[in-house]
């Protein structure tokens, strides 16, 4: 594919511009593809230099060192307590204590580790399965409780960070030392504990900030993903809670379900949902995006009285919160409510489904679809109004000014100049709605709880699947059950959405610097 | 502007011509007010339902008609001495008081740091919080719920549980006040940072006292975030009466069994849950509309 120069470019009529564009779009695609190949072997190059340096430069550290450096290969923190940084070297011994003495004491890390058959296929995690049996003296069942799964992965996962982190640390402190060395032999001054206790609230003070917070993401977010990811290779349901029955490893057994095509199957639900899902997402993103920016328009228009009073008005649904608004809404359009009672004596109601027997929108999946998209507007259009009044304000009104002197219409102004600016500064926003919108648990848990029922698919994984259920809904109805919960289909469902996520962002991320090129305003 | 009028009076055509688009003005403009007060109506409408069905005291079924035949408090007074309407509200605003707070922390280290320093592996962070965020937040649920509930966490408990999955992960939404911080000029650190103040120096003395706006705009939406939670919440709270919050509790009253008997205390709830939440969102507007549209144009 020959690019062609700016000269060249203009030349050309409008639709062969069009036709060059699009060539280009498409023979671009190749070009993502093995772009992205690169960096994933890019990766893998990097993550391999960086173990060999490793070892390397422990290698170097260890040759090159003292006594006192060679030392500290074994006992941490015993260079910088040669070299004078007290703090440092006590802090560096307890942690290898610590973490030793944690290894080695009965029911510690070398227990658990063992106790959790990692990936043995068909063993079961936790080796004690609790049982009940007949207590003489107090007359009932008593209940011996067992291994609990859950607890076996979670503390095993937590050893194997462990370890993780004494590695590091290992490979930190011997680095430290090497150091130390160094600027001794420079005869230079080591920072002592006080510099180091100095600098947290100076050069390290992103340290200090960052702490807490990273703490935080890894408890609560990186530590329960990678146990869901290994649970997705676990029979863990809601038969097997880990408690009264241990689960164990299966292997990829679990992905076998979502080659599954019949009623009930993983693979067929998952089509549907998914199919929906990105229906949806593109609806809601798009109305709203353009309904939104159109009534912005209107707002924002010279001459029009009350602007902050219009504005005030959407942006209540903004204000009040989703649950009462939302709720109430889609009560008002049941057969019972308002709106669906006004529905039905105005006549105004579809005769197609009065045909079936439905008097309700909510009941059949065309009418509840295009009804959730309609409120999603009702929703939605606040939001974008406010941004894009922001962005528009931002447009130079001397574009306007010059296109009228050039006899350009309210419309021709709309297109040439509103829009292509708007979709330039708001490309990445679309995205993240987009990517929200797919992940809109409200919207459809609230006003539908995902129903009327499909009866087509029936249940899959554990949840019974209704029409206008999104991939995250289904998750979330896949975990409720006391007794059909699934949560290894739950895990796997997961990753197919973070599949989903990454692929669309990668996608948009390589889109958008085309755009950006082509349309730059500066 | 002097020869702007000038040459309009020189040239009566264009003078016309100048008419002619300020009557077509009025027309479109006529048009626009006719749209703005119809969507009013439809925004407005679902919000003056509420509060006329929440005074309906004849039935407390959904009924076809939307002006009460009789007007009384029965279902606020209902709502406060025959349900835990009460312990949710409490419950809620608790949960949306902390969570403002303890948000505000985590979320203004993670987005300053971000924003002002350059440290060694501060891309790596970034992509790897970019990426992780792509994973549904929900399937992090299972295994929190497993642990809170063995540290007495959920069910009655469930409000301090819930404030610590809000606000534990939420570095992770540092985008927004990043946004905000980028645009604060580096020169301002660079000058404090002759004079000689420390890191924590210029952070608490030179930015804070000009961050206003994001920071009131973090604690609204921390504060904002558990009345419209329903997902994490019911998970947590595990159909346990007393750690509800509101979303969770009055989403049963609007089942199928509790319907016919609920629905106009569903509306009077709605109405207390909403007032305050939106007087106080209303106010802080202003700085609301700053962040939106700050995050977007940032991206």
């Amino acid at each position: 594919m020959q690019k062609l120069s700016d000269l060249q470019y203009l030349k050309l009529t409008k639709l062969q511009r069009l036709w060059y564009n699009l060539t280009l779009f498409f023979f671009s695609i190749p070009g993502w593809f093995l772009k992205l190949g690169r960096s994933i072997l890019g990766f893998f190059k990097k993550v391999g230099s960086g173990f060999i340096n490793f070892f390397v430069d422990i290698g170097t550290t260890f040759s090159k060192g003292n006594w006192a450096v060679k030392l500290s290969f074994f006992i941490f923190g015993f260079g910088n307590l040669y070299y004078g940084q007290i703090m440092r070297g006590l802090f560096f011994l307890l942690f290898e204590l610590v973490f030793i003495a944690y290894m080695l004491v009965p029911s510690g890390g070398i227990y658990w580790l063992q106790k959790g058959q990692w990936f043995q296929k068909g063993a079961t995690i936790g080796t004690v399965q609790g049982g009940s049996s007949y207590d003489p003296i107090f007359d009932t069942e008593v209940w011996h409780a067992g291994d609990d799964s859950v607890k076996v992965m979670l503390y095993g996962l937590l050893t194997i960070l462990f370890i993780i982190a004494f590695i590091y640390t290992w490979r930190l402190q011997v680095k430290q030392c090497g150091i130390c060395m160094d600027i001794t032999a420079q005869g230079k001054k080591i920072k002592s504990g006080k510099d180091d206790l100095r600098s947290l609230v100076d050069d390290q003070f992103h340290k200090t900030l960052l702490s807490l917070p990273i703490f935080g993401i890894l408890a609560f977010t990186v530590l329960p993903i990678i146990f869901m990811v290994l649970v997705a290779f676990t029979s863990y349901d809601a038969a097997h809670d880990g408690y009264s029955n241990l689960f164990s490893w299966v292997g990829l057994d679990n992905f076998n379900a979502l080659f599954d095509f019949g009623s009930g199957g993983l693979g067929l639900a998952f089509g549907e949902i998914l199919s929906w899902t990105l229906m949806w997402s593109f609806f809601a993103t798009f109305t709203n995006y353009f309904l939104g920016m159109f009534v912005a328009i209107l707002i924002n228009k010279k001459g029009i009285k009350f602007k902050k009073f219009w504005r005030t008005v959407l942006v209540m649904t903004i204000a009040i919160p989703q649950f009462v608004s939302l709720l109430y809404v889609s009560k008002l359009f049941d057969d019972s409510g308002i709106i669906g009672k006004l529905l039905l004596e105005l006549g105004w109601f579809p005769q197609a489904l009065l045909d079936m027997n439905i008097n309700s929108l909510w009941d059949h999946e065309t009418s509840a679809r295009i009804l959730l998209i309609v409120i999603n507007i009702w929703i939605g259009i606040p939001y974008i109004m406010l941004m894009a009044t922001g962005i528009l304000m931002n447009i130079p009104s001397d574009l306007y000014e010059s296109s009228r002197v050039d006899g350009a219409n309210a419309f021709q102004q709309y297109t040439r100049i509103t829009l292509p600016y708007m979709l330039f500064v708001t490309g990445p926003y679309l995205l993240t709605s987009f990517v929200g919108n797919l992940n809109n648990f409200n919207v459809i848990y609230l006003l539908t709880s995902g129903n009327p029922l499909n009866t087509e698919i029936g249940t899959a994984g554990g949840a019974s699947i209704g029409s206008t259920d999104l991939l995250i809904t289904w998750l979330f109805k896949m975990t409720l059950g006391s007794t059909d919960a699934q949560y290894y289909s739950a895990s796997i469902i997961g990753i197919l959405i973070f599949v989903v996520v990454a692929v669309l962002s990668l996608i948009v991320y390589n889109v958008i610097p085309s755009t950006k090129n082509e349309e730059d305003f500066k | 502007m002097a020869k702007k009028i000038a040459n309009e009076n020189a040239n009566p055509a264009r003078t016309k011509r100048s008419m002619g688009v300020k009557v077509g003005r009025r027309i479109s403009n006529t048009f626009v007010y006719i749209v703005l007060i119809l969507m009013t109506v439809i925004w407005l409408f679902p919000f003056f339902g509420i509060v006329l069905e929440s005074f309906r005291v004849e039935t407390p079924q959904q009924v076809s008609y939307l002006w009460p035949k009789e007007f009384g408090w029965d279902n606020y007074y209902k709502l406060f001495n025959e349900t835990d309407f009460m312990r949710w509200f409490i419950n809620t605003g608790f949960m949306g008081i902390c969570t403002a707070f303890l948000q505000v922390f985590f979320i203004l280290s993670v987005s300053y740091t971000l924003s002002r320093m350059r440290f060694k592996g501060r891309k790596f962070l970034m992509n790897f919080m970019l990426i992780l965020g792509m994973f549904p937040g929900f399937l992090t649920m299972i295994l929190i719920y497993k642990v809170f509930a063995e540290a007495g966490l959920t069910m009655e408990m469930a409000p301090v549980g819930l404030i610590i999955v809000y606000c534990a992960s939420s570095g992770m939404g540092y985008y927004v006040s990043k946004g905000f911080f980028d645009t604060i000029p580096k020169s301002l650190d660079e000058a404090a940072r002759v004079d000689g103040a420390t890191r924590f120096q210029v952070f608490y003395k030179v930015i804070m006292p000009m961050a206003k706006p994001i920071v009131i705009y973090t604690i609204l939406m921390g504060f904002m975030a558990p009345w419209g939670d329903f997902m994490t919440a019911s998970y947590i709270i595990h159909e346990n009466s007393e750690g509800m919050n509101v979303a969770v509790g009055m989403y049963e009253w609007l089942s199928k069994t509790n319907l016919n008997t609920h629905y106009t205390m569903f509306c009077a709830g709605g109405v207390v849950v909403a007032v305050p939440v939106t007087a106080l969102f209303l106010m802080l507007q202003k700085y609301y509309v700053e962040g939106v549209t700050g995050g977007a144009v940032k991206g």
